[in-house]
């Protein structure tokens, strides 16, 4: 809502604020300022001046020379324009002490200058030079200069003045909650509250012309839809004379940023900014059978809009009808067939009030929103209706454009109810956590006009936004100053706070990854479905199967992951890119599992949501490989407590069949994959270096993970140290000889470890030896060489036994 | 006898002083053929009173001459040791070698302060759905269908009843249908809004919500925390203001600016010559929304404040592109 000060100051004294003051309070008073703009501010030094007399210019066939009277002195002019002529009145733009002072119009500043030897102490403007338009001017010019022969204007006046440009225009970011607010008069009460000054609102005045007869002889009107249309104010204006609205009307629509179009149109716009009562005009010889129905529309009933596009409308729109056709989408848009033209001789004025939701679906419905319907959907109040009609009335006997016939039909089947709400100062004060008494509240809330019966509050009708304590409370501190509110300190019963369970392992599990040189990053939750193919899951793959959002902005934005992969491998891409050569993430990622069927909620609600997992990616490339990976892997599992095992995975697309894993837990639960990329996913990407990648399930892992710690002794006795070395095929897993050992005699062994792997000519091919440090260890006496020797014996027995592999010699 | 032993201290003791190899005068005094052990031998020759006189100067003597050679001893390993250390010498300003450390998003980071202060204020971090039923972003949060309110927020659809959260409010009304007062929660999360991403817009960004609800919780209660948690956010001369603004499930409600910490609030490029920095919205819970979630409103009353993460994130580090944030650009992680 962009408020013009000029308009402002007819109903509250409010010139001799200081503007970025009166924009500071009005803001903390709760209307918030988004900035203003002095009107006029950029135009400097341009007066009116008379044409006396016109030559030729002596060296240029398009130029003349203009002698003008500007009010002082005589000036000379050269100038192009063709539209000149002696006795026009044109807008002037000189330096009257010469060239001392600046000449400023919208664009740049002016000079006495030569124009081809003559000289040209100035310059007439168009105008665009004056930041106007045909709108604003009906009838100038637009490729020559601005005559102003026809205004009340002498040479010598300044042109801001002259054609009341000068202003103030305040920018409102008005909340929704407070549609009165989007009025001249809605912010004249807020000026006037927030100032403490009087606001004085005249009452139209309409003298009518008893000679039309009666409404009543012109039309009928009535409200078939009394739930949509709660009041239906008309008036019937005779005899118009479509025309230019005058020069301050013109300016004060300019002001607001309103385009004027003629008399009968820009006094409905005047009044909606003025009332903020949205008014609409039709052509009374367009309405059949001198009826208006306010109705809905009957199905796929077609209508054109004033903007000449055809709407097919549904069962629940509200129109306004003639006997026959709608006329108008009710608070939305007139229609073509019942517009204003220059031949209409005889208007309806229509001031209403339609419901709110109701106009805001239909808008939305059709995709058009107007200055109208954004006001309508907000709630407006009832009682409205009839000043802002009164005024339009006004203004078109005040501009001469129409005669008025005598009488108003106002059809408001259901009066609307006064709000009260009690009043409760202690109760508020307590609140608020202030000591207001109860007379200075009164005093703020008077200042807001509303007013007391008893122990009630009775709420202005255009206050809707007001129905409880709180409400109260709210209109109480925001004169009284929401800063000058005390802060407290909240003494209330203790409260334990903190990270619970699962969020702390997420955080320690965070600082661990950190630690281990990973870096955290942060993606987009949704993602283009086609990565899917990127990552080539299978056409059947059952992650493909994704929530769906029904409005993205484009594929991009349109599926919610199901695994974090892709948008991992994206920034891998980026880094790769940009030339990084070692990266090492990971992200705590939520994927998005669509569930099936109806899973019941408290509330009844319809449809289930789906399942948030969350998972722990991690990527590296340059110095990684897919054991430094699997060592990540291996960390998290032990800092939750997870005696994981790694199970060769041949299955999973998005990588090497033969470079990856799943992570197992003891009950078979697969807690994540990961290993080096398959060649034809890195292909899909611009990568510069093999990448690997884990996909971990944190619900899983942190559902198995135990953080059980207790104290075992320290070992009394020593342990006792046996390598081995065996030679067996190559594609025999280590893992597996590491299992076959821990079985045998896993009392006294204390660890197997892995120490060398072999492949050589003289082992012959496909062969390879794998050598193990295995330690034994009794808690309660030392280990005899015997007891040593048999178990190492038992485990060379087993591997034998059950791998068919030897020592090797 | 006596003047030989005298004899031998002093050339044995001069000689140590001249540095004389200290192994060789040991040899040469001390030694089984040495000077002092030679006039020891000749102690048979002495008178029975003079044995035990001159026994003892000669082992004062040994004595001195030992004493003497030990330090000479212990002077020269000082000297050796001192050569090899200058020689031992490195150049401290070569690089260290590199230890892998990873870097804790900007955004994470943040929100891990964020729910430090209000940890140490006693608060619980509450989680939920991102995925959510119209109902609890909206109807039960005083928005209902239709509402213009709801223009306010652009919002991603899945479908007519399920959307994803634009806020993280929903989580405050799971709580409180869970959970009586005293109540006194944050909820940071993920949250969806329809903007297209620029320098400031992000249609995935990350919100911070917290609630309080007890008997007789006041606005000049919520003041106060939020004075606390700006001073302990931006530093201990942190100012905060309030502006009346309006939220559908606060009442009275209030949009929050905080003193520019890059100028302290004399007006700078970051605060655009305001001198402040909105950060915040905060509010009176709504009574409708305390009665909608199963908590008497005339027997309880509470606040509500909320923030966007990044929004925060960028004002401290100084990112002047919401986009960075998201675009996970190595070179710019590693900046933190």
């Amino acid at each position: 809502m962009v408020l013009s000060m000029n308009w402002l100051s007819d109903f509250v004294k409010a010139d001799d604020i200081e503007i970025k003051k009166y924009c500071d309070e009005l803001t903390e008073s709760g209307s918030k300022v988004e900035g203003y703009e002095i009107l006029g501010e950029e135009i400097e030094n341009v007066r009116v001046g008379l044409i006396t007399k016109i030559e030729q210019h002596p060296d240029a066939e398009r130029l003349v020379i203009c002698q003008v009277d500007c009010g002082e002195r005589n000036l000379q002019i050269v100038t192009a324009a063709k539209n000149v002529f002696e006795g026009a009145l044109v807008p002037l733009c000189y330096c009257p002490d010469g060239e001392k002072r600046v000449a400023k119009v919208k664009g740049g500043e002016i000079k006495t200058g030569k124009l081809r030897g003559v000289l040209s102490e100035g310059m007439f403007c168009s105008i665009e030079e004056l930041g106007l338009t045909t709108h604003d001017m009906p009838g100038a010019a637009e490729d020559g200069i601005l005559i102003l022969n026809g205004y009340d204007v002498k040479p010598g006046d300044d042109i801001c003045d002259a054609l009341m440009m000068r202003d103030k225009a305040v920018e409102f970011e008005i909340t929704p909650n407070r549609p009165d607010c989007l009025s001249v008069i809605g912010l004249a009460r807020e000026t006037a509250a927030t100032f403490a000054r009087e606001l004085t609102v005249p009452t139209p005045v309409v003298k009518e012309n008893p000679e039309l007869g009666k409404i009543e002889d012109y039309l009928e009107v009535k409200i078939t839809d009394t739930e949509k249309c709660k009041r239906y104010s008309a008036r019937v204006i005779k005899n118009v004379k479509i025309e230019p609205s005058p020069l301050w009307l013109r300016m004060r629509l300019r002001a607001s940023g309103v385009r004027p179009i003629n008399n009968i149109v820009d006094i409905t716009n005047y009044v909606m900014l003025e009332y903020g009562q949205p008014m609409h005009a039709f052509d009374y010889v367009c309405l059949g059978g001198k009826k208006i129905d306010i109705r809905t529309a009957g199905d796929k009933e077609i209508f054109r809009t004033l903007d000449s596009v055809d709407h097919e409308l549904e069962p629940d729109m509200l129109v306004i009808a003639d006997e026959t056709k709608p006329v108008a989408l009710a608070g939305v848009m007139g229609g073509e067939n019942s517009e204003i033209t220059e031949n209409t001789s005889t208007v309806v004025f229509e001031s209403a009030m339609f419901h709110g939701s109701s106009v805001r679906i239909t808008a939305k419905k059709l995709g058009m929103r107007t200055e109208a319907s954004a006001r309508f959907e907000k709630g407006l109040d009832c009682e409205n209706t009839l000043p802002a009609l009164e005024r339009a009335c006004e203004l078109v006997e005040l501009l001469g454009a129409g005669e008025v016939v005598p009488g108003i039909i106002d059809e408001y089947p259901v009066k609307k109810e006064v709000a009260r709400v009690p009043f409760e100062p202690e109760k508020i004060s307590r609140f608020l956590g202030l000591n207001i008494s109860a007379d200075e509240m009164k005093k703020y809330l008077e200042r807001l006009f509303f007013t007391f019966d008893g122990d009630e509050i009775i709420v202005p009708s255009y206050r809707d936004d007001v129905r409880c304590m709180n409400d109260i409370a709210e209109e109480v501190v925001r004169l009284y100053g929401y800063n000058k509110i005390e802060s407290g300190n909240m003494v209330f019963p203790m409260t334990q706070g903190g990270l619970n369970e699962s969020q702390k392992f997420k955080y320690d599990l965070g600082n661990l990854l950190l630690g281990a040189g990973y870096t955290e990053i942060c993606t987009y939750s949704f993602m283009n479905a086609s990565n899917y193919d990127k990552i080539r899951l299978a056409k059947d793959d059952a992650r493909r199967k994704s929530v769906e959002i029904a409005n993205p902005f484009g594929e991009d934005s349109k599926t919610m992951r199901t695994t974090a992969l892709p948008t991992l491998f994206e920034v891998v891409e980026n880094s790769s890119r940009s030339g990084v050569e070692n990266v090492a993430i990971y992200e705590m990622a939520k994927v998005f599992i669509p569930r099936e069927g109806v899973v019941t909620n408290e509330h009844g609600l319809e449809g289930t949501l789906p399942e948030e997992k969350m998972k722990l990616v991690l990527g590296a490339y340059g110095a990684a490989d897919f054991y430094t990976l699997k060592g990540a892997v291996d960390k998290v599992m032990q800092f939750a407590g997870i005696d994981a095992s790694y199970v060769a995975c041949e299955t999973e697309p998005t990588f090497h069949p033969g470079r990856c894993a799943n992570v197992v837990a003891a009950d078979g639960t697969i807690l994540g994959t990961f290993g080096e990329l398959h060649p034809l996913t890195m292909k899909n990407y611009e990568f510069i270096s093999t990448v690997y990648a884990a996909e971990l399930d944190l619900d899983a892992i942190y559902a198995n993970a135990s953080f059980e710690k207790a104290y075992k002794p320290l070992p009394k006795f020593p342990a006792s140290t046996r390598d081995f070395s065996f030679v067996c095929d190559d594609a025999l897993e280590v893992g597996t000889i590491e299992k076959v050992m821990k079985e045998t005699n896993s009392k006294l062994i204390e660890s197997v470890k892995l120490f060398d792997i072999y492949r050589g000519a003289q082992l012959g091919e496909g062969k390879k030896s794998v050598s193990f440090s295995v330690s034994f260890r009794s808690p309660d006496h030392t280990l005899t060489v015997e007891e040593t020797d048999k178990a190492a014996k038992k485990i060379l027995g087993a591997i034998e036994h059950k791998l068919g592999i030897t020592i090797r010699q | 006898m006596k003047e030989m032993l005298e004899k031998i201290e002093q050339s044995a003791l001069s000689e140590i002083a001249a540095g004389v190899s200290t192994e060789e005068i040991r040899i040469k005094y001390l030694g089984k053929k040495g000077e002092l052990t030679k006039v020891l031998r000749g102690m048979g020759a002495l008178s029975a009173e003079e044995r035990p006189v001159v026994g003892a100067l000669a082992n004062t003597v040994r004595a001195n001459i030992e004493a003497a050679l030990k330090e000479a001893v212990a002077a020269e390993e000082a000297r050796k040791l001192d050569e090899k250390l200058k020689k031992e010498k490195l150049d401290v300003t070569f690089p260290g070698k590199e230890i892998a450390r990873g870097h804790r998003h900007p955004i994470y980071e943040t929100e891990q302060t964020l729910r430090d202060i209000f940890i140490g204020l006693g608060f619980s971090i509450v989680e939920g759905p991102e995925v959510e039923y119209d109902y609890y972003n909206f109807e039960a949060l005083n928005i209902p269908k239709d509402h213009p309110a709801r223009d306010t927020q652009d919002t991603f659809y899945i479908s007519d009843n399920i959307l994803l959260r634009s806020q993280t409010s929903p989580v405050q009304v799971r709580t409180m249908e869970h959970m009586q007062p005293p109540i006194r929660i944050i909820s940071p999360g993920r949250v969806y809004r329809a903007d297209p991403a620029d320098a400031t817009h992000s249609p995935i960004f990350h919100q911070c919500e917290g609630l309080v609800i007890d008997k007789g919780v006041t606005m000049g209660d919520l003041k106060g925390v939020l004075e606390l948690f700006a001073k302990r956010m931006f530093g201990e001369k942190t100012r905060i203001r309030f502006r009346p603004h309006h939220f559908p499930f606060t009442e009275p409600s209030a949009e929050v600016d905080v003193s520019c910490f890059a100028c302290g609030g004399k007006g700078c490029r970051l605060c655009k010559g305001e001198g402040w920095i909105e950060i915040l919205g905060a509010g009176m819970v709504h009574p409708f929304v305390l009665s909608n979630c199963g908590i008497d409103p005339n027997e309880y009353s509470g606040f509500a404040f909320g923030m966007g993460i990044e929004r925060i994130a960028m004002a401290r580090l100084g990112i002047n592109d919401l986009r960075l944030l998201y675009e996970n650009d190595m070179r710019f992680l590693e900046q933190f």
